[in-house]
């Protein structure tokens, strides 16, 4: 072998290392960076300080067992994360299931799957709007119950509630789940559920011991791009919220739009490493790199 | 991590010489303007009319390019990207964290045909003689600069101004009078129980936290020395008055785009909420009853006006001043008027409206006919009456004025820890 040809690999990733560098590794270090630095109402001064990080976490331990703005929002935030990864993770498995096994032929289930993504055609924004005439409260699901006679006064935590964010982020993101775990279960041999069957294994058995285990990449890549899109959200839990519940790229945001950029960044920090953790916990449950 | 990407690119523009010395920072190419005269101009869509470009282009044959954007994204831009317009339409209130950053010129009174017949309201605080309120960030305080490239305001008139005032408004609550059925006159009915999940005030915090101190003292609870310069004392009380009200459930949601709050109050999700006067006509151009409702403890008010870039150009500099010696010249005072708004400078604005639109909105009489808006909607038939009244009634009874305090920093946080309670 030759020089050259011992390093070709090398080369051939280097355009998309550079993107990589250029796009993601140096802007993400600029974001710590800045993170401790100082600013005023118009100008941020390079400085190495923790006051962006001490005042997030301001008597956070001193006021326990009350929350403060940090701990109270990122436990908002990481409930939205279970609520919508749990729903997310029922719906998709079964609609991935049942385009997997219970349709047959190949044809179908390509056309099935195209129907699965038709509502992405439309914007997020738009998807996520559609739902206040329906659940307002002169909207079409509390008309409709007043008009049967079931309830007689509007229900209010239809709307601009958790039960609408949590909607809202179902809705929106099931998708993410669906198509990996379809391409998972696309991949398991059909023989090793014949296998199974043969083995005496019943419907359950199988699904627990043979296509739950294999499916598992498909189930932990759906959750990252699940669980990362909520817990940096905004824009769902402010409009679906009525801007009432806080989420944390909301403080992000308007820090960001009073020009305290340090302060946004020390936040942005904070975000990343946990969204980060709970990534490396999963992939210690699921070696993907190993199943794919 | 998209938009943490974003912001470090600006803040990359923000910091001083060595991090700008990256090369990130793009500078555009520059421009021949010989044949076409064109002026970028940066500002919230309020004052960025269609009908005002092509007028524009009709009467001084320059093309208005609009930058369209929030009211604090205009503040960023300004001291993040000065040499991105040519011409930028601010808040007064911004100005505070603006001209330090020395990235606005102070502008020529000179050159400014109309500048001694622009509203005593901007130049001594006065409406007819009387003063008027001038708590927060009043455009007085901050309408003169002590030289050209100077960085702090004078107390006295100077011939040097930072924003060359161009609409200004009284803001008060919104209310569905249909759905409410009673007269409403404080402030302090925004937090009345009766109203619970029914009310909303908006999610700007610097705007946000001065309708939140008129309704403190509305309720009789503090008298603020300066609701737009409080202590970190009253911010704490004032938030905790808000925060009380949120977790009882007051509010049914807050609104931080102007589209929300129509929407907000046309579906009847809310009956009573912080407003502005777009909002209200484009509730009633949809058919549903709201009122601008005038309060007993006054306005909060706010400002607008245009800057200039310290990095423009002489050439540039004389389409700026020509443009807004045009935007005074009535023309353009006459369409916001008839928007709701009111223009600096009235007497040219009044030349430019029939005398019963004059009636209707400046001078608070019954309308002796339909009254249209400059896009042709019928806003009022005969007999009715401008909420609020006469301009002398309206901004006579200002209150207090859009502000940055100094507390500003701290005031945010607990505004975010208000919207986490």
């Amino acid at each position: 072998m030759t020089r050259l040809a011992r390093y070709s690999p090398y080369f051939l990733a280097l355009p998309f290392a550079l993107v990589f560098l250029a796009f993601f590794v140096v802007p993400l270090v600029l974001v710590v960076v800045v993170s401790f630095w100082d600013y005023t109402e118009y100008s941020i001064i390079p400085d190495f300080i923790l006051t962006n990080y001490a005042e997030m976490f301001e008597g956070c331990l001193a006021r326990l067992p009350d929350l403060c703005t940090t701990f109270a929002t990122y436990l908002s935030t990481l409930k939205f994360v279970v609520l919508t990864w749990f729903f997310c993770l029922i719906i998709g498995f079964a609609v991935a299931y049942y385009l997997a096994f219970c349709v047959s032929s190949l044809h179908m289930q390509i056309v099935l799957f195209l129907i699965c993504t038709i509502p992405f055609w439309t914007s997020n924004v738009i998807r996520m709007i559609s739902w206040i005439p329906l659940l307002g409260r002169n909207g079409l699901v509390n008309e409709g119950l007043i008009s049967a006679g079931l309830i007689e006064e509007p229900i209010e935590w239809l709307l601009y509630s958790s039960f609408s964010v949590t909607i809202a982020f179902v809705h929106l993101y099931a998708l993410f789940m669906v198509v990996p775990i379809f391409n998972s279960m696309m991949r398991i041999d059909r023989s090793l559920i014949e296998a199974a069957y043969d083995g005496g294994a019943n419907g359950w058995k199988t699904l627990t011991n043979v296509i739950i285990p294999l499916s598992k990449p498909g189930i932990v890549i759906g959750s990252i791009f699940v669980i990362t899109i909520v817990m940096g959200d905004f824009l769902t839990v402010g409009v679906m919220g009525g801007q009432q519940i806080a989420s944390v790229g909301k403080i992000i945001q308007v820090e960001m739009s009073y020009l305290q950029f340090p302060a946004a960044a020390a936040n942005a920090v904070v975000l990343l490493m946990l969204t980060l953790l709970i990534i490396v916990a999963m992939t210690r449950i699921v070696d993907i790199r190993k199943e794919l | 991590m998209t938009r943490s990407t974003l912001s470090r690119r600006d803040m990359l523009k923000a910091t001083t010489a060595g991090v700008a010395a990256t090369g990130f920072v793009a500078y555009a190419p520059a421009i021949h303007a010989a044949e076409t005269k064109t002026l970028r101009y940066l500002g919230t869509a309020v004052n960025q009319s269609a009908e005002i470009a092509e007028k524009v282009k009709e009467d001084l044959g320059i093309t208005i390019e609009y930058i369209p954007v929030t009211t604090d994204e205009v503040t960023k831009r300004i001291v993040t990207q000065p040499n991105s317009f040519d011409v930028v339409d601010s808040e007064y209130f911004s100005l505070k964290k603006l001209m330090p950053s020395g990235n606005l010129l102070g502008m020529d009174a000179n050159r400014i045909k109309q500048f001694d017949n622009i509203t005593p309201a901007f130049t001594k605080g006065e409406i007819a003689g009387k003063k008027i309120g001038d708590q927060g960030t009043a455009p007085k305080k901050v309408l003169y600069l002590e030289g050209q490239y100077s960085t702090t305001f004078s107390e006295e008139p100077t011939e040097w101004i930072t924003l060359i005032p161009t609409v200004y408004n009284a803001d008060t609550l919104g209310i569905r009078p249909d759905l409410i059925g009673r007269p409403i006159s404080k402030w302090s009915e925004l937090l009345n129980p009766e109203f619970k999940g029914k009310a909303s005030i908006l999610n700007i915090p610097s705007i946000g936290i001065m309708d939140a101190a008129m309704v403190v003292e509305s309720m009789g609870e503090y008298e603020y020395p300066d609701k737009g310069n409080m202590t970190k004392k009253e911010i704490d009380m004032t938030m905790g008055i808000l925060t009380e009200a949120k977790k009882n459930g007051q509010f049914r949601a807050f609104w931080s785009d102007f589209n929300e709050s129509v929407n907000l109050m046309a579906s009847g999700e809310v009956v009573i909420q912080s407003m502005w006067s777009p909002a209200i006509t484009a509730v009633r151009s949809q058919g549903i009853e709201c009122v601008y409702q005038p309060l007993d403890e006054g306005y909060r008010a706010w400002a607008a006006g245009f800057g200039l870039p310290k990095t423009i150009t002489e050439e540039k500099s004389d389409l700026a001043y020509e443009f807004i010696n045009w935007f005074l010249s009535g023309w353009a005072g006459a369409f916001l008027n008839r928007q709701g708004y009111y223009s600096a400078v009235l007497p040219t604005a009044q030349a430019n409206m029939e005398s019963y639109e004059w009636d209707y909105w400046m001078l608070g009489k019954p309308a002796a006919q339909d009254i249209l808006s400059p896009s042709g909607q019928k806003l009022a038939g005969v007999g009715e009456v401008r909420d609020g009244g006469s301009y002398e009634e309206r901004m006579g009874s200002v209150e207090c004025w859009n502000a940055v305090m100094d507390e500003n920093r701290y005031m945010v946080r607990k505004w975010n820890e208000f919207i986490a309670a």
